[in-house]
């Protein structure tokens, strides 16, 4: 799915909290993921399941991507937890413990048939596999490529350290390879990579560091649970002074490429086709979100 | 019963006391009202000997303390404050009654004057309360006719002798024998002594009450030695500790968090922030954020500013050792390091209330103030603001400088969560109007923005930065979408307190819940 919306901070929110869920609305993330899946324990699943679907009936003026963490579809609960959230139109369905193309394409058929059912657009719904255990890593770009609703890849450490039977640290070198070989597999796949979370909410400097890495390794956003992070993670993925001048002379030069009736252009010797174009329209989007420009994009300028 | 401009039902008359009621922030003029300072009686003392008479009760018996008098204490060691009730308990032994009371604020520690109360001790309160008694008087289980004043209209009124203090009782952390004393040092230690510099300029006795007293002179002074009649000694004045009135954290809450960062939005806006900037926030978490950010702004952008203002905390402090402001005015310290703070730093200035924030003299310090950041237990659709009841009807909380500091400011910024235990705090009206909404500028809650009318400038400004500015109907129509309208609370007609505007005007009434 060629799908550039930015998504640079991931805000779980557990179903179970009355409190946390009403203030949904206000923060300032750019996704929520309503969790039903590990924030949840055994006895609340049915309660969370209900609260979440009542949460998003009364939520109406959405103005950000809604993703419903599902438990996995192997559980008990997790084709009740579709049923119940589907007529709620989320965005997505965050698909925890996605380890094969295998899984990915079986909530794919979950959903096409409550889509063809409910008469809506196939691929309404959209999926962000969790890859968080050694297999799904290794499985990573076939996971990206089985199925034309998957945006991203989220890369989840907690369960990927623990199926590697290794301790989790603030450095980050034990969770090099695998953020190197999700990036590789999403980028192949044309999609975006999302990464863990920090979970450290005391130690904001290492946040900072850990977020600077990842935006370094190609990942456009990452996952989060604690309002109190979004800030941060926002400044990094701000882009550059530079950078934004650079996106708005790729977007004037294709602009005018567009009027003389060509879709490529030249801006300072080197060609400006497509590519180049997206990502300058993803830059100017995370400037706007920022507030580093005035003006929103007009994303109809890479079609002309 | 008269009705104000703002709709409210005031008595003419209130514990034999003629009131004029609120008609706007600028209807009342010193001048046209013939208003006086007050005066007293010039005294003399050839003598150089000791004033220590000894302990409190000596002390009342030679302040000739009798029936019917008014007395004052300071509130500088606030919930830690042990003088007043040692105070009255003294007072009642001595058979004397019908005291009125006029302190500079009353916390909840002071609930042991309940019994006092009942007994006839005292009669009176020329002051706001915060806590159980203003609880029992607003039930009605307690008679005790009641005026609160902000903290400047209270120097107003001992200044201009509409409320003439017999007997001032100061608690003196740091006294001689011979009446000079300062609040910077001593086991007591509260700093600024703010408050009792009115009280020790105009009231007709002046009691330096101390648990630490010094070989002559103690120096530096805060108050001096000539306008002190009496010096008493006593075990200990209090605990020092329990000023802290608040947390003394940033919130760590993500909504407190978003209404600190909207209030520093709107700050940034203003286009005060730069050289020269003068800021005033209280405790309390969200303020405390705010005035992180202000001091991040500051730093990155390299502003000097010229002045903190108000109680002063330990960031505040900080932010002056820094070299982010030129001083700090200080009318009273809010935590030990201020305390710490103000004995050791000149550009740390004490600052009598009435320095402070009085109306009626050559210029307050609030006047100089350019943003400042003001709390709220409920806010109403035409931006008039209550501190000082709470949506159960209960008078809980004294008025502080709000009203001051808001008609001063030239951007007074209200910060509040939009709901408080299932109830809206933006809505149709007040319980109580503390602070008329024409002094108030922006309203900040986490859903949202609302500017006063009088500040299109700001409004456009945060308005072309994406802030969620919102119409403050809309703020109030999204909470109530959420909480459901409040039902208001029953009052009986019968008027227990007046809530005094800075000016004296009378701006609104408590009456007693019904049951």
């Amino acid at each position: 799915m060629t799908d550039s919306r930015l998504r640079r901070t991931m805000l779980y929110v557990p179903g179970n909290m009355p409190s946390m869920l009403q203030n949904v609305p206000l923060f300032k993330c750019d996704s929520v993921i309503l969790d039903l899946e590990d924030a949840v324990n055994y006895a609340e699943k049915d309660a969370a399941r209900n609260l979440v679907r009542r949460f998003l009936s009364t939520w109406k003026e959405r103005d950000k991507e809604v993703l419903v963490r599902i438990n996995p579809l192997h559980t008990e609960w997790g084709r009740d937890d579709l049923a119940a959230i589907l007529p709620e139109m989320p965005d997505a369905i965050r698909l925890p413990m996605c380890e094969t193309a295998e899984q990915a394409l079986e909530l794919d058929a979950e959903l096409t048939q409550y889509e063809s059912a409910q008469g809506l657009a196939t691929g309404r719904f959209a999926i962000l596999p969790s890859i968080e255990t050694v297999k799904s890593v290794l499985n990573a770009y076939a996971i990206a490529t089985s199925s034309k609703r998957i945006f991203g890849l989220a890369f989840g450490a907690e369960d990927y350290t623990a199926s590697m039977g290794i301790a989790r640290t603030n450095s980050g070198e034990d969770l090099m390879h695998p953020r190197m070989m999700i990036v590789m597999a999403a980028k192949a796949a044309g999609i975006q990579a999302i990464d863990t979370v920090f979970s450290d909410v005391g130690d904001m400097d290492a946040l900072r560091r850990e977020t600077e890495l990842v935006k370094r390794l190609g990942y456009t956003g990452k996952c989060l649970v604690n309002p109190r992070q979004i800030d941060i993670i926002h400044e990094v993925f701000a882009p550059k002074q530079e950078e934004i001048d650079y996106a708005q002379e790729v977007v004037e030069a294709i602009r005018q490429a567009h009027e003389s009736g060509t879709g490529v252009a030249s801006l300072r010797g080197r060609m400006v086709d497509a590519p180049i174009v997206k990502r300058a329209l993803h830059t100017l989007r995370a400037a706007y979100a920022q507030g580093l420009t005035d003006t929103p994009v007009d994303e109809e300028i890479l079609h002309g | 019963m008269a009705r104000n401009s703002l709709g409210r039902e005031i008595p003419e008359i209130f514990n034999g006391k003629r009131y004029i009621p609120y008609r706007d922030p600028h209807a009342i003029e010193p001048e046209t009202f013939h208003f006086q300072r007050a005066s007293r009686v010039l005294k003399r003392n050839y003598s150089g000997s000791s004033k220590v008479v000894g302990g409190l009760r000596e002390a009342i018996v030679a302040s000739g303390l009798k029936d019917g008098m008014t007395i004052s204490t300071h509130h500088h060691l606030r919930n830690g404050d042990r003088l007043l009730n040692d105070l009255v308990r003294e007072i009642d032994a001595l058979g004397i009654r019908d005291i009125k009371i006029a302190s500079s604020s009353i916390h909840i520690v002071h609930a042991e004057l309940i019994p006092y109360i009942r007994k006839g001790v005292i009669t009176a309160l020329e002051c706001g309360v915060n806590g159980p008694i203003g609880e029992q008087i607003s039930k009605g289980e307690l008679t005790c006719p009641i005026v609160v004043r902000s903290h400047g209209g209270r120097a107003r009124s001992v200044i201009s002798g509409e409320v003439p203090i017999d007997v001032a009782f100061l608690a003196a952390p740091c006294c001689d024998e011979y009446g000079n004393f300062n609040g910077f040092y001593g086991p007591s230690a509260c700093g600024s002594l703010g408050y009792a510099l009115v009280d020790a300029q105009y009231a007709r006795k002046v009691v330096a009450v101390t648990d630490h007293l010094v070989p002559y002179p103690a120096l530096p002074f805060s108050v001096a030695q000539n306008i002190v009649d009496i010096v008493a000694t006593v075990d200990s004045l209090g605990d020092p500790r329990k000023i802290v009135s608040s947390t003394t954290q940033l919130t760590k809450d993500p909504m407190g968090l978003l209404i600190a960062k909207y209030a520093a939005t709107v700050i940034d806006s203003s286009g005060y922030l730069k050289n020269g900037f003068s800021f005033q926030t209280g405790t309390g978490g969200i303020s405390l954020a705010v005035a992180g950010h202000v001091r991040d702004m500051m730093r990155a952008r390299r502003i000097k500013g010229s002045f903190g203002c108000g109680g002063i905390t330990g960031f505040f402090v900080d932010m002056l050792d820094e070299g982010l402001f030129e001083g700090l005015f200080d009318v009273q310290c809010f935590d030990l390091k201020a305390v710490e703070s103000i004995g050791r730093n000149r550009k740390h200035q004490e600052m009598s209330a009435g320095l402070y924030a009085n109306p009626f003299n050559m210029g307050a310090v609030v006047n100089r103030l350019d943003c400042a950041i003001l709390s709220a237990t409920e806010i109403d659709v035409d931006f008039n603001v209550n501190v000082n009841t709470e949506s159960s009807g209960l008078l809980l909380h004294n008025t502080g400088g709000h009203c001051d500091v808001a008609k001063g400011a030239k951007v007074s910024i209200i910060v509040c969560p939009s709901i408080r235990g299932r109830l809206p705090m933006v809505r149709d009206e007040v319980t109580t109007i503390t602070t008329p909404g024409e002094t108030v500028g922006v309203v900040v809650t986490e859903r949202g923005i609302a500017v006063n009318d009088h500040l299109p400038e700001l409004k456009a400004e945060l308005i072309r930065r994406r802030a969620p500015v919102k119409d403050i109907h809309d703020l109030r129509d999204e909470i109530y979408a959420a909480t459901g309208a409040p039902k208001p609370v029953e009052f009986t007609d019968e008027v227990v307190g007046l809530i005094e505007y800075l000016d004296g005007t009378i701006i609104d009434t408590v009456r007693t819940v019904r049951a």
